[in-house]
Parts: C-alpha cells; structure tokens; sequence
C-alpha cells in the first residue's frame, strides 16, 4: 500500500471514528455532576461493604472477576518478555564494571529508598481506605527498589532483588488471587464474592476480601515488574550480544539519522 | 457552589491544553531517548489532569507507570540497542567512548550503573 493510499485510508477512519465518538460522548450523562446512574449505584454498593474507597470496591469486590484477568494479563505479559528476553545460546553474560557515583546522587538515592518503599507500602496497606491500592503501590515498590541501582551499582541492586526468589514469589501471588476467590465456593456462595467479616468502615480490616486481594494483587504487581525491568537490566548491562548476531536485526535507522 | 465548579473547569481546560501539548511534542520528538523524557512529561501532565476530574485512583497508576516506569523501559531498550549496534561497527575501544559521549548529551539514566 502506498503512502497516498494509506493516507486516504487513515482520513476516512478517523473521519467515521470522529462521527461515531461524537455520537457516543452526546449519550453519555452530564459531566462533572454530582449524581451518576453508575456511580451511585457503586458507592451504595461500596458504603454497604463497608469498603471506603469506592473504586477498590469495584476493583476487588464488585468488579473482582475483570481485576482477575487484568492480573493474569499482567502475569502472562511479564512471563512473556523473560522468555525472550533470556539470554540466548550465543550471548554472553559480562559482569558490568561499577562506574563513578556522584555522593549527592548516592546521598539522594539512599535517603529516598526508604521513604519510597515505605511509600510503596502504605499505598498497598491502605487501598481500601484511600486512593491507591495494590497496583499503584506495586509499581512505586518496584520502582522505588531499582534506586539502589541509580545511587549505588547494578551489584548492589542484584543483591537487594534475588530475581529467582521473587519470580516464585510473583506466580504465588497471582495464585494466591484465584485461591481467593475460592473461599466463596467454600462457604455455598459465587466465585470471589466477598463472604468475609466486613468490619468496621474505615478501618484497615474493613472490606472483607477487599484488603487481602489488594495485598495479593500489591505483591504481584512489585514483583512482576522487578522481574521484568531485571530481565531489560541484564540485556542493558550485562549480556553481550555476538558482534555478527547484531547484524540481520540492525535494520531500523539509526535515532540520530533522523 | 458554581464558583467552584467553574474552577474546576478551568482546571480541567488547563491540564487539557498541557496534555495535548506535551502528547504532541512527544509525537514531534524522534531521539528516542529525548523521546522518554517528554513521554515522562506527557506522564505527568496526565496525571494532573485525572486528578483535576476527581480520579486520584487513576493518577496515581499514571504517575507511577506513566512517569516512571514506561520510560525507564525505553531508556533501557535504547541503551542495549547502541550497545550492540556499537559492537557490530568496530571494536570496542574508540567506538565505546564515542558511545559513552551519545549517552551523556541524552538523559543520564539508561547510562548509569556502570557498564562501562
């Protein structure tokens, strides 16, 4: 397909996604307003759960069987990328050499480590109360963890993060999600309904199920995303790829031909 | 009570114009390298404008995968890139330094940690 073809095609499908977005957006309720068919139906849902962040509600409550598949998407897309990007027969595994570290980049790196993780933390251990909740805490633990690399070394950071150790730990989390949701098969009610104790609103144990599936979710999310940044880490850092190997592959142009 | 709603509109038109801004100047940008740290931007301008129509939720994801971690990936994806691309075009002595000065006009990041 030419260029010209190609743009003609581009035009008439934005042209009939514009029309039909439009269209779309004139059915929606009114913006901004303070009543919603969903929305309250979702608080009333949420308040009766005693769950007060509304949107962990839906996330790990109400909506828990879509929050399943996006946490075995997320699963699947991370054992995706170690298969490929494992180190290959002809590659080879070079131990990097520590470069020089600015002391205020280590003096900022390690100073806000800490406070990074714990932030990480407390995003994950107070989901069902304020905004936050497994995933967004998940990630700033994984991130906040890959400091040490930034401030210190990548030998500092392999031994803060035992990849081997936290894979497990990543499919025990995922499994852990599925094996929660079987506690409602146990007691006669549906898959991932929530049948625990309720709680008192707004307490850390409030939410019955909400809290542990946000933890399992919390540690998935961590872990899988320390594997996969590994996984870039060691083909970034460590792995040589073969100086004949690169050949057949180097056919995009070069970031600064352009 | 329509004076505040009326700045929250505002607010709203602000972060939108920042967003279509920065989305289009991450578009128009073709380093890759430059490229991650406008998609940071982009990340950031996002994240403002979920907050601005009451999704702190969603924020908080955008500020952590947008801003962080989306271009932590693709600083590193450009750093094995030149490294083999390196490798394939001499040896390793003067073309490694001529590398080592690429990645010092572009964001540190993808550089540190001492594979040198």
């Amino acid at each position: 397909m030419n260029r010209r073809a190609r743009n003609v095609l581009f035009l008439i499908a934005a042209a009939v996604f514009a029309a039909a977005f439009t269209a779309a957006c004139t059915g929606l309720p009114a913006f901004g307003t303070s009543r919603h068919p969903y929305g309250s139906r979702a608080i009333g849902a949420s308040i009766q759960r005693r769950t007060a962040n509304v949107v962990s509600s839906v996330n790990f409550d109400q909506r828990a069987i879509d929050t399943l598949g996006e946490e075995s998407i997320l699963f699947g897309a991370v054992l995706g990328s170690v298969v490929l990007l494992r180190r290959a027969r002809d590659e080879n595994r070079q131990d990097p050499v520590p470069g020089r570290v600015l002391p205020t980049t280590l003096l900022l790196g390690a100073g806000l480590l800490p406070v990074t993780l714990l932030v990480g933390v407390y995003v994950i251990g107070h989901g069902q109360l304020s905004p936050g909740g497994g995933f967004q805490g998940g990630v700033v633990l994984a991130t906040g963890l890959h400091l040490a690399y930034v401030a210190a070394d990548y030998r500092v950071l392999r031994r803060v993060r035992p990849v081997a150790v936290i894979g497990a730990v990543d499919a025990a989390a995922a499994g852990a999600f599925s094996a929660l949701g079987l506690a409602g098969l146990i007691v006669g009610a549906a898959y991932l309904q929530n049948v625990l104790p309720l709680g008192t609103f707004n307490q850390l144990t409030s939410g019955g199920l909400v809290p542990l599936i946000n933890a399992a979710v919390g540690v998935e999310v961590a872990s899988g995303v320390v594997v996969l940044l590994a996984q870039f880490l060691d083909q970034a850092v460590e792995i040589e790829s073969p100086p004949d190997g690169g050949k057949g592959r180097r056919t995009h142009p070069s970031p600064e031909a352009s | 009570m329509s004076g505040i709603s009326g700045g929250v509109d505002a607010l709203v038109v602000v972060t939108l114009v920042l967003v279509t801004a920065a989305a289009t100047a991450a578009a128009l940008t073709r380093d890759p390298v430059r490229q991650a740290a406008v998609l940071s931007g982009l990340g950031l301008c996002l994240a403002l404008l979920f907050l601005a129509v009451q999704a702190p939720d969603v924020a908080l994801s955008q500020l952590a995968v947008g801003t962080a971690f989306t271009p932590l990936l693709i600083l590193l994806t450009v750093r094995k890139v030149r490294r083999s691309g390196r490798g394939e075009a001499s040896g390793d002595g003067g073309a490694r330094g001529k590398g080592d000065a690429r990645g010092d006009r572009g964001a540190g990041t993808a550089r540190r940690g001492g594979g040198r």
